[in-house]
């Protein structure tokens, strides 16, 4: 019952620090600063989806950026298309969670082994990507929306205020709603994996054989915790949509192997850890990008290899171990 | 007549790039279970090497043939010690620290020669089939595939090195226990594979273009090749770059090179959903 | 009456091996019975069958006189089948208390769960281990740990392959007396080969031999066979004269 408790509170403190965020940082920071954060609030909620699909689920998804590039991309062409485009988010959230599902009907539902499990994630994301590249031309449309291609669809729509299809989102507005996704993706993520359901996931990551002898059907659990990170990672897609615009990058590998370090090095098997690590790693590669001589993958690069053999926990449990010693 | 040749030349030079591009991964996974995700980056090194050794006025055959394998063979021996030793048995977390060699890799180079195209364009010129023409150079890519399957092949099957690495393919702690050192096996067949790769990288350099992201372009088709194939190196690789190459020709054929492709990583899906254990889990178990 | 667990010419072929060749068993309710035979006799494939671990090349399964082949492991079990594996299969990140709790828990609601969660782990005189990770406990504990995962469910029948695996004659004689004292309320298969344990359970015998039943009946009397003395120390039938049996 503690344990329960504690969930609660970390799920209560979250959703006040996201408040906090939001009410504080646009009062200080300009147009552009707000911009950029909500970009690092959506990455953050890409690197939560995955921290909760590997870290809990047990399942290396080497294509997460997939579900993230789906979710912008259903959510420009939805508002494109629509008049209001609040409703586009439902479809930039329901996209994703399917192809999620019907992906992951395929690789559990057919006993596909872990590292295959890895090819066939990856192998969808550059299928997405190389599709999504070749839609250059003007025959390449859906509805309203020009798929564009290498170009992507830079005239994308933000939100506007629901009922109210004249009226867009300011940035200061759309980064609120972020931070409040994010937020409240962390306490959804807590209270998940505090329920039956999640400890069952948790329990088949540990033991799936085990897991399946209990009477739990592991195909079934697997699947609807990938799907909950699908739909997660078009969350954050859409987000992007709103502050950037889609383009065919969001599919990359590159991307894709971001979400993978940003877990990595902030501690597979926590949720708060990814998110931090997704901030600074992002910070870095900004600054690393400052630099006139230096080439950001190459620190990206070095930092990956250098936390697989330094900390494989990741620096959440690594930092968290190291108070622990010293406050025994 | 000369249309079905000239296609069918066309298919074999797919399936042989396909093939050349693999065999380095094929290699690595099949002796030592480790994938390298810096595999296409060490095509990439290959093609640069054999570059540089162009630039500096060495032979183009030499510098593809002897510079470039022997450079990210090196560069292999390497990445073993400072790396891949310290993580076996883990697999996981050899993918991702290779990943990171990966990016670490582009940027390095990007850093070095810029985000340009280099390169050379093929030697041999083009050669005459009916009303068609097909370049020399495509089939010296499909005889050079050839050689160096054959190459492989008869290393393991014919030489005491090539026992012992078979040895220890089979079953690593009774190898061991029969003396054999596999650290040093495994040392051998990383770099072998980063070798093989930067050979690759320097054969499909004239065809490709050379960038310094053009790893990318390759690392999840000749992963995909390799998984596809399943356990067994050789057998498994050809089969599935047979069989891939030829999807990938036909469909880029019927189609666009795009789409192409795309039926391409499709039927590799369908197959490991239907194969979970790669074509060579469930035919030619035997074969090396 | 039907039985609870039946075979019908179960046959388990890997290439051209025949693993288990053409098994027709049967279980009763509350019945103990030992499946033995010698190592390669296909006793665990026949468990994996059972089990839904492997899909039987031919033959039916039937529970209760339905027939469940080629069921997925969880809905065996889902059935009321409890199942022991041969290498202790735990949650390792989680408590023995967690652990256990998962089993019962399908059933029934959080607080009554860990009631019986509890119950179980004192009933195999490990309550002191509830809260301790199972990933530290050693081998011994682990077994408790898993048979304790089994019990708490109340299955109608239990499976246990190879339970005194690793075991010493200490452990391997209390194992004997757990196994009967859940026989009380369970009916329970065991895979054995260790003729010690076989002994001390003394239940009706099934003895495995090349994939099929050599035979089938009390203790005693397997055990006095002369024909399981051959497969079990490999004598050639001429020379079955002139040692007693």
């Amino acid at each position: 019952m503690t344990e329960d408790r504690r969930a609660l509170l970390q799920a209560v403190l979250a959703l006040l620090a996201a408040g906090f965020a939001a009410w504080w940082l646009p009062q200080v920071l300009e147009l552009f600063a707000i911009i950029n954060a909500t970009v690092y609030v959506a990455m953050a909620l890409l690197a939560l989806s995955l921290a909760l699909v590997w870290g809990f689920g047990g399942i290396l998804c080497f294509g997460q950026a997939a579900f993230f590039g789906l979710g912008g991309y259903a959510y420009a062409v939805a508002a494109l298309n629509l008049p209001d485009t609040t409703y586009a988010i439902p479809i930039a959230l329901g996209v994703p969670m399917l192809a999620a599902a019907a992906l992951g009907y395929v690789m559990f539902y057919g006993k596909v082994s872990d590292v295959y499990m890895g090819v066939i994630t990856l192998t969808v994301t550059l299928i997405l990507f190389n599709f999504i590249n070749s839609t250059a031309g003007d025959e390449w449309r859906i509805g309203a929306a020009p798929l564009g291609g290498f170009n992507g669809i830079p005239a994308t729509p933000p939100l506007n205020v629901p009922g109210d299809p004249g009226t867009a989102l300011a940035p200061e507005q759309i980064f609120v709603i972020a931070v409040a996704c994010l937020g409240g993706c962390y306490a959804v993520c807590k209270l998940v994996l505090r329920s039956h359901f999640g400890r069952v996931v948790v329990a088949i990551r540990e033991n799936e054989l085990r897991a399946a002898l209990l009477g739990y059907d592991v195909r079934f659990h697997k699947l609807a915790i990938f799907a909950i990170g699908g739909l997660m990672a078009g969350l954050a897609g859409m987000l992007f949509a709103n502050c950037v615009f889609v383009s065919p990058t969001m599919f990359s590998l590159a991307y894709s192997g971001q979400v993978i370090i940003w877990v990595m090095v902030g501690g597979v098997g926590t949720l708060l850890g990814p998110i931090i690590g997704a901030m600074l790693l992002q910070a870095l590669t900004a600054w690393a990008g400052t630099l006139p001589e230096v080439n950001p993958s190459l620190i990206l690069g070095l930092v990956l290899v250098v936390a697989v053999l330094a900390i494989p926990r990741g620096l959440q449990p690594t930092l968290a171990a190291l108070f622990r010693r010293r406050t025994p | 007549m000369d249309l079905a040749l000239a296609t069918g030349i066309q298919a074999l030079s797919g399936i042989a790039t396909l093939l050349l591009i693999s065999l380095g991964l094929a290699i690595v996974f099949g002796m030592m279970r480790v994938i390298n995700l810096a595999h296409g980056e060490f095509l990439m090194l290959g093609a640069y090497s054999a570059i540089l050794a162009v630039e500096a006025g060495i032979n183009l055959w030499v510098a593809m043939l002897v510079v470039a394998p022997l450079c990210v063979g090196l560069l292999g021996v390497v990445v073993e010690r400072l790396v891949i030793r310290r993580l076996y048995g883990r697999m996981v977390d050899t993918m991702l620290a290779t990943w990171g060699l990966s990016l670490a890799l582009v940027g390095a180079v990007t850093m070095i020669f810029g985000n340009t195209v280099a390169g050379f364009s093929a030697p041999l010129g083009s050669v005459q089939i009916g009303a068609y023409s097909t370049s020399g150079y495509g089939l010296f890519l499909i005889a050079a595939t050839l050689v160096l399957l054959a190459a492989v092949w008869a290393v393991l099957r014919f030489t005491l090195a090539g026992l012992v690495a078979r040895g220890t393919m089979q079953n690593a702690g009774m190898a061991a226990a029969l003396g054999v050192p596999t650290e040093r096996v495994y040392a051998l067949s990383f770099a072998a594979g980063a070798a093989v790769s930067g050979l690759a990288g320097a054969l499909i350099a004239p065809m490709s273009g050379v960038v310094p992201t053009m790893g990318t372009a390759y690392i999840a088709r000749s992963f995909i090749t390799v998984i596809t194939g399943g356990a067994s190196m050789l057998a498994g690789t050809s089969s599935a770059a047979g069989l891939l190459g030829s999807v990938n020709t036909l469909g880029t054929f019927a189609t666009t090179p795009v789409l192409g492709e795309v039926l391409m990583l499709a039927i590799a899906i369908v197959l490991l959903r239907l194969l979970p254990q790669g074509i060579t889990g469930r035919f030619f178990r035997r074969s090396l | 009456m039907t039985a609870l667990l039946a075979t019908e010419g179960l046959t388990m072929r890997f290439g051209g091996v025949v693993a288990v060749d053409d098994v027709n068993l049967s279980v009763a309710e509350r019945e103990l019975r030992c499946l033995i035979g010698p190592n390669g006799a296909g006793k665990s494939t026949f468990f994996r069958c059972l089990t839904g671990q492997y899909r039987p090349t031919a033959g039916r399964i039937l529970w209760r006189g339905r027939d469940i082949t080629g069921l997925e492991p969880h809905a065996i079990a889902r059935l009321g089948i409890g199942i022991k594996t041969q290498v202790p299969s735990l949650f390792d990140g989680l408590t023995a208390l967690e652990g256990v709790t998962l089993a019962v828990r399908r059933k029934h609601g959080e607080r009554e769960a860990k009631r019986r969660a509890m119950a179980a782990l004192e009933r195999l005189g490990i309550g002191e281990l509830a809260e301790a990770q199972v990933g530290l406990l050693a081998h011994g504990q682990r077994q408790l740990v898993e048979l304790a995962t089994v019990v708490a469910p109340e299955p109608d029948l239990i499976i246990l392959d190879e339970p005194t695996a690793g075991m010493s004659a200490e452990e391997t004689a209390g194992t004997a007396t757990l196994i009967r004292e859940m026989n009380r309320d369970h009916a329970v298969i065991v895979v054995e080969h260790d003729m010690q344990f076989i002994r001390a359970i003394a239940s009706g015998i099934t003895v495995f031999h090349q994939g099929r039943i050599l035979v089938e009946d009390c203790a005693e009397r397997v055990l006095a066979d002369p024909r399981v003395h051959d497969v079990y120390l490999g004598r050639p039938p001429e020379a079955r004269m002139a040692v007693p049996a």
